[in-house]
């Protein structure tokens, strides 16, 4: 039997990827990515209007900090939303279940914090397996609404203060007695960033891991259509639980470092808005793309902090006060990117550059032929 | 006797509120499959435009004839604000229903973040007529006016949703919506139109809610729809989805069951246990009391 070689589909040019002039060094931009990060702190270059002082002062250092830890929670809360297609609003739960429960272990019971960050992302991922397993029996819009009711007892558990663990409306400072000396005090601010440089990396490594997986491919099946991975032979509620509580356990590891960044355990961070913001984290950067949760996650929990700064600089004061309380407001400000960004750009920031490479193409002149 | 009797009017007036929010949140649900985010943002406008209107509106006051004025201000800045939000934000995404949720959810912090920015995050005094901080004694027990209004509001709210669902063409429009909107709309009839209408009711009720809920409480803060519309969220999901009854049901169930337990346990464990309610109704139940099974 002769087998005759099929001829190729011609494919017109302006169909086929453009090979940029970038193409060969992009594999190893992350790489440089990440080693400008881990050096930044060495740096004394500052940026004003960018950032207060210069970039290794404390200050700036926690304030990145902050958004790495926030970049590694979006990508995680992205295995849910962008990869799976699953709309929990109870992310907050597994993220304020690490930063209490590292805090509790630490100050209340007086720990070590190996055995604590242990114990409490342990316990973090079982207990997004277990509320998973209830949870997940809904589907759509109904598993959406379960998850936010489970982390709603989660806020009122730490609001409510039972026992005296969690100091109520207050909050608890971490007890930094029992801390190894490397992570206290300002000056070592630089380890602190560093753990949560390392956090980041973890999370988009796990995630990219598993979303190259066979696993990956069939959570991207069920985002897609789950009655055809059910056809299939499939399982999709044991993929689904397998994804939230891997999206779980990354989130209480997420708030293991946080609390050592900002020195303690607040109740805000237990409420729906932080499920919230992580959702528009996600989606402003891009779900279901390997950067767009990352990038989305720091440039919010950047704009976050700053936009306060710029609601009370002298540029907005001076405006009418129709336009100025708003803009003082970062929740106004974001909110309103956020409804723009679902109109307008449904891709997030990650889908900006090709859009954009499409419309400066077709401004380009053409060629004459 | 009296401290049990005042524990279920307490509950009931909870109930009215939870009702009143949840009612809108349900039919829009049924009909359009939108999760609503920013009803709350409705009822902190209806909160707010009485409270406005009581201070700088002439006429309105906050006492008599004034105050009725002042309520009906706020519930029809609220149904506006509802109907904008379909027409301009939720219309173009029709059938985009996470999109749509998104939609809401960047309106719920827009909204709260402009209220606050208007008005500033603490709470504020709510006008209120003087009867209505007073009490009523019934079967030995005192029960707060405030709460007691509430529970007349929804009763008469109740009734008036189930009147126009069942005595009016756009009542049916509305009720087949909900059984299999595919259907109506090959019958010819512009579904879109009855959106809008459930969104005006949704937002007339919140606003409602929000006004009345300022009375019972005392204050208005720009936060306050958030904390109601997740326990709304527990009564329409236990009460079924697209169902104004059930909603009434599992409003009434939630109420009391916080009341009690919170009184008789804990404080805060009679939320949990209202979640747990949550988690037993969807493992025995998926649909609620009466309601279809919620899908994407």
């Amino acid at each position: 039997m002769t087998v005759i070689d099929a001829p190729r589909a011609q494919v017109p040019d302006e169909l086929s990827p453009q090979r940029g002039r970038w193409h060969r060094v992009r594999p190893f931009l992350p790489l440089v990515a990440l080693v400008v990060l881990a050096i930044l702190p060495y740096s004394t270059i500052s940026l004003p209007g960018i950032f207060e002082g210069p970039v290794n002062s404390p200050g700036t250092l926690q304030l990145l900090a902050i958004c790495l830890i926030f970049g590694g929670l979006a990508a995680g809360y992205d295995l849910l939303f962008g990869r799976t297609g699953m709309l929990s609003f109870g992310h907050a739960l597994y993220f304020a279940a690490g930063v209490y429960g590292t805090d509790i272990l630490v100050t209340r019971a007086g720990l070590p914090l190996w055995q604590a960050a242990l114990l409490t992302i342990t316990g973090g991922t079982i207990l997004a397996a277990l509320l998973g397993a209830v949870a997940l029996r809904t589907v759509g819009i109904a598993f959406a609404m379960v998850t936010l009711a489970f982390a709603q007892v989660g806020a009122i558990l730490v609001a409510r203060d039972f026992g005296g663990l969690t100091g109520g409306e207050e909050g608890l400072p971490l007890d930094v007695s029992g801390l190894p000396a490397g992570l206290v005090g300002v000056t070592n601010t630089v380890n602190l960033y560093w753990l949560a440089l390392a956090y980041l990396t973890l999370v988009v490594f796990v995630v990219h891991r598993v979303s190259g997986s066979p696993t990956g491919r069939v959570l991207a099946g069920l985002r897609d259509d789950e009655r055809r991975i059910g056809v299939l032979g499939l399982d999709p509620y044991r993929y689904k639980l397998v994804a939230f509580t891997l999206a779980g356990g990354l989130a209480s590891a997420g708030g293991v470092v946080y609390v050592l960044i900002v020195g303690g355990a607040s109740p805000h961070i237990t409420s729906s808005e932080l499920t919230l913001s992580l959702l528009v984290m996600v989606v402003l950067g891009g779900p279901g793309t390997r950067w767009g949760p990352v990038l989305g996650g720091v440039l919010y929990m950047y704009l976050d902090h700053r936009l306060t700064a710029f609601g009370t600089s002298d540029a907005v004061d001076n405006l009418p006060a129709v336009l100025s309380r708003p803009l003082s407001q970062p929740l106004f400000v974001l909110g309103t990117v956020f409804i723009l960004a679902v109109y307008f750009f449904p891709g997030g920031i990650t889908s900006l550059a090709p859009r954009l490479s499409h419309l400066t193409r077709s401004l380009r002149p053409r060629s004459p032929r | 006797m009296g401290t049990v009797i005042l524990l279920t009017l307490t509950g009931l007036g909870l109930a009215a509120l939870y009702f009143l929010v949840a009612s809108g949140l349900s039919l829009v649900f049924g009909l359009a499959d939108v999760l609503n985010f920013a009803h709350g943002l409705f009822l902190g406008v209806g909160a707010y435009g009485t409270w406005w209107a009581a201070g700088n509106l002439p006429g309105a006051g906050p006492d008599g004839f004034g105050f009725v004025f002042a309520v009906a201000f706020g519930v029809a800045a609220g149904t506006l604000v509802a109907i904008l939000v379909e027409l301009v934000l939720i219309r173009p995404l029709y059938s985009r229903t996470i999109e749509q949720v998104l939609v809401t959810v960047g309106l719920s912090l827009a909204g709260v973040a402009l209220l606050q920015a208007t008005w500033g995050a603490d709470a504020r005094p709510f006008p209120r007529p003087d009867w209505t901080r007073q009490v009523t004694g019934i079967l030995g027990a005192q029960v707060p006016n405030g709460g007691l209004l509430l529970i007349i509001a929804a009763v008469l709210v109740l009734g008036a949703i189930l009147a126009f669902l069942r005595w009016t063409r756009y009542g049916l429009v509305i009720r087949a919506g909900v059984e299999n909107r595919e259907m109506v709309t090959a019958l010819g009839i512009d579904v879109r139109k009855a959106f809008t209408l459930v969104f005006a009711i949704g937002g007339a009720a919140a606003a409602l809610a929000g006004a009345l809920g300022g009375v019972y409480f005392g204050t208005v803060s720009p936060g306050q729809g958030g904390s109601l519309l997740i326990f709304a969220f527990i009564v329409v999901v236990i009460g079924g989805m697209g169902s104004v009854v059930g909603s009434a049901y599992a409003s009434v169930v939630v109420g009391l069951v916080q009341q009690f337990v919170n009184y008789y346990g804990t404080s805060g464990l009679g939320d949990i246990c209202v979640v747990g309610l949550l988690a037993v109704v969807l493992l025995l139940r998926p649909q609620g009391i009466a309601g279809k099974v919620a899908t994407a």
